[in-house]
């Protein structure tokens, strides 16, 4: 289906005056609080494989301290490794020169941060370009692009005024034009809605997903907040003190949570939001169609789940989008996902 | 004896010490006449300019170049309650008859103050990115800082004698710490999530130093050309006793004579001239961060 943008692979980061030696012992097995007490050294990733795919939304979760920040910086190689590698469309990210390296960071990713790391000395017109200056590209093209992205995350009006005049999920849209005006094919956010208030924050999450709609970016979206993940997340991968405990589609985790760990976080979520009758749909073969009630494979539980309530249907026939059948569901299966 | 050596802090003996200055000071003075006159040509072009701006400022009419700093006072602070006050400063000074040392120390002054920006920025940038460099810089410049300006004047003068350019020297090493010392700073305090998001973006070092750094450091190193520019004022008496012309020099015959009231005009003039550049240089710095504690509009 869809290509590998960003193949992650058995990635170790060791802070710490001695990594090298200090990996020696984590690849022994020694764990974070006896390397942190013993060695005096910091494990920040351990033996992280992540295979990233074209046009998907990536989301990392975990909370303070889980390594998220940490990963996400390896993309890019803002942080060095202490052992692993990072491929970005078959190049090592690790291998490049410090030119390459540049090439790759101005023409492949962009980068939103959690606390925008706007520059306060320019304008939102100026920000936006900041990128593009930087590739010296001219300044009229420049001028233009911006301009329309600017307009694109709903800041037209104030192009001339300076960041610290606005608002933090203003500041915060000027950090998504910078990033857009790049139009690199990997956008990577960390946290980056993460400083807002709620219904700020929520807006932010649509204008990404309508954008994302139309760009079809490859994006690594830090969060460390479970509802943010699964609304925006084609995947999610879990991070805790530097491990990764589980990766895979919101409903997978939902439904299967690996670690207590995993179990603990997605005990609260409202599953009828965020699972779509064909995750939980069993195969067709000729059961009981009596009295059937038909829904969209992509509808969330709680798009239909009213209408099961007062309908009282016998099952559940799953179509796709060609209004085929395509999977059944009971409705005692539905009512245990929603009970458990 | 036991006693004596407690007492007595143990020195070298008379000789030893009679030696060691003086082969200190033959050396010097060897070197100084073997390369004196390079060295002094090297500073040629200085000098030229310093002769040429103090002649400028002296010989033109003085209405005129009331005017020029007038306007430059205002351009520079945009506020008419410094420009009158410095107008009637001017004023006062010509009348008591100081015009010609005060355009003299104006010159000196504002020559110093180019060769500390000159100098001063480019080591405070090293400083800033480097830690070897800093380790290095940090205590030259405690010791320029704190070394009694009468001290280095010795060497200079053997070196280059009595006149324009060693004073420029004094000046320049007494007052040139301030700039270094707030240049690197100023960089160092950049925020470094916005340096983060400028490597994210794949800038390069001379991008970084160019579009974020010296631009953020700016207030800060603003700051530290007043100073730079204090210092220098500071020191115009100290370096009129080897014949740099200005303010100064009627002071120092003040002290040698007795001459209260003459001591006390010119000392105020260099007030005068000390707060005038002050305000000036203070408000441009607030000027160009406005736009950091502007309100929200």
């Amino acid at each position: 289906m869809s290509e590998i943008k960003i193949q992650i692979k058995n990635l170790y980061k060791i802070f710490g005056k001695n990594p090298k030696s200090a990996l020696e012992q984590v690849k022994d097995g020694v764990n974070k609080d006896e390397l942190l007490e013993k060695h005096n050294h910091v494990l920040g990733l351990k033996d992280i494989n992540l295979d990233i795919k074209e046009k998907s939304i990536q989301v990392v979760m975990g909370l303070s301290g889980s390594g998220k920040s940490t990963l996400i910086r390896h993309i890019n190689r803002l942080i060095e490794p202490t052992d692993g590698s990072v491929v970005v469309d078959g190049d090592d990210v690790l291998k490049m020169n410090d030119e390459n390296l540049r090439n790759f960071r101005r023409t492949k990713t962009a980068m939103v941060f959690q606390r925008f790391a706007l520059l306060p000395h320019k304008t939102v017109l100026e920000n936006t370009m900041f990128g593009l200056h930087i590739q010296n590209i001219d300044e009229k093209e420049a001028n233009t692009r911006a301009r329309r992205w600017i307009d694109r995350v709903g800041l037209s009006g104030y192009e001339e005024k300076y960041p610290q005049h606005l608002s933090g999920g203003m500041q915060q849209r000027v950090g998504l034009a910078r990033a857009l005006t790049n139009d690199g094919e990997i956008l990577l956010m960390d946290e980056a809605f993460s400083a807002l208030d709620p219904l700020i924050r929520k807006d932010m999450q649509d204008i990404l997903l309508e954008l994302q709609d139309e760009l079809h970016k490859t994006v690594v979206f830090i969060t460390h907040d479970l509802d943010e993940a699964l609304k925006i997340g084609d995947r999610i991968a879990i991070l805790k003190d530097g491990i990764m405990d589980q990766e895979g589609i919101p409903a997978d985790i939902l439904l299967s949570p690996k670690t207590q760990y995993v179990k603990d976080f997605v005990e609260d979520v409202n599953r009828a939001r965020v699972i779509k009758a064909k995750h939980i749909m069993s195969e067709l073969n000729g059961q009981d169609r009596d009295n059937a009630m038909f829904v969209d494979q992509d509808d969330f539980i709680d798009r239909f789940i009213d209408k099961v309530i007062s309908d009282k249907p016998n099952c559940l026939i799953v179509k796709n989008k060609n209004n085929d059948d395509i999977g059944y569901l009971s409705t005692k299966r539905l009512s245990e996902i929603l009970k458990r | 004896m036991e006693k004596l050596f407690l007492t007595e802090f143990p020195e070298l003996s008379r000789e030893t010490l009679r030696f060691i200055k003086k082969g200190f000071d033959t050396s010097y003075r060897a070197f100084s006449r073997e390369y004196g006159d390079n060295i002094e040509a090297v500073f040629d072009p200085v000098l030229y300019f310093l002769v040429w701006f103090e002649k400028l400022l002296q010989n033109s009419p003085w209405p005129l170049v009331l005017i020029c700093f007038l306007a430059i006072i205002y351009f520079g602070s945009r506020k008419i309650s410094v420009t009158i006050g410095s107008l009637f400063a001017f004023l006062l000074i010509g009348i008591f008859g100081m015009w010609e040392d005060t355009m003299s120390t104006v010159s000196i002054i504002g020559v110093c103050t180019l060769l500390s920006i000159g100098i001063g920025i480019p080591v405070g940038v090293m400083m800033a990115k480097s830690e070897r460099a800093q380790r290095i810089c940090t205590p030259i410049l405690d010791v320029m800082q704190t070394m009694p300006s009468f001290v280095y004047l010795i060497p200079v003068v053997m070196l280059l004698g009595i006149g324009k350019i060693p004073g420029l020297l004094a000046v320049v090493i007494y007052a040139i710490p301030p700039i270094i010392r707030l240049t690197n700073l100023g960089i160092r305090e950049v925020d470094s999530e916005v340096l983060e998001a400028a490597d994210a973006f794949g800038a390069n070092p001379r991008q970084k130093l160019f579009q974020i750094q010296l631009p953020l450091a700016l207030p800060t190193i603003f700051a530290g050309i007043n100073q730079t520019i204090m210092m220098a004022l500071a020191m115009v008496v100290i370096a009129s006793m080897i014949g740099v012309k200005g303010l100064g020099q009627p002071v120092l015959k003040a002290i040698t004579n007795q001459y209260f009231a003459m001591g006390l005009f010119n000392g105020l003039a260099i007030v005068a001239l000390a707060i005038i550049f002050d305000r000036v240089s203070q408000s441009f710095g607030h000027r160009i961060q406005q736009h950091r504690s502007g309100a929200r509009e």
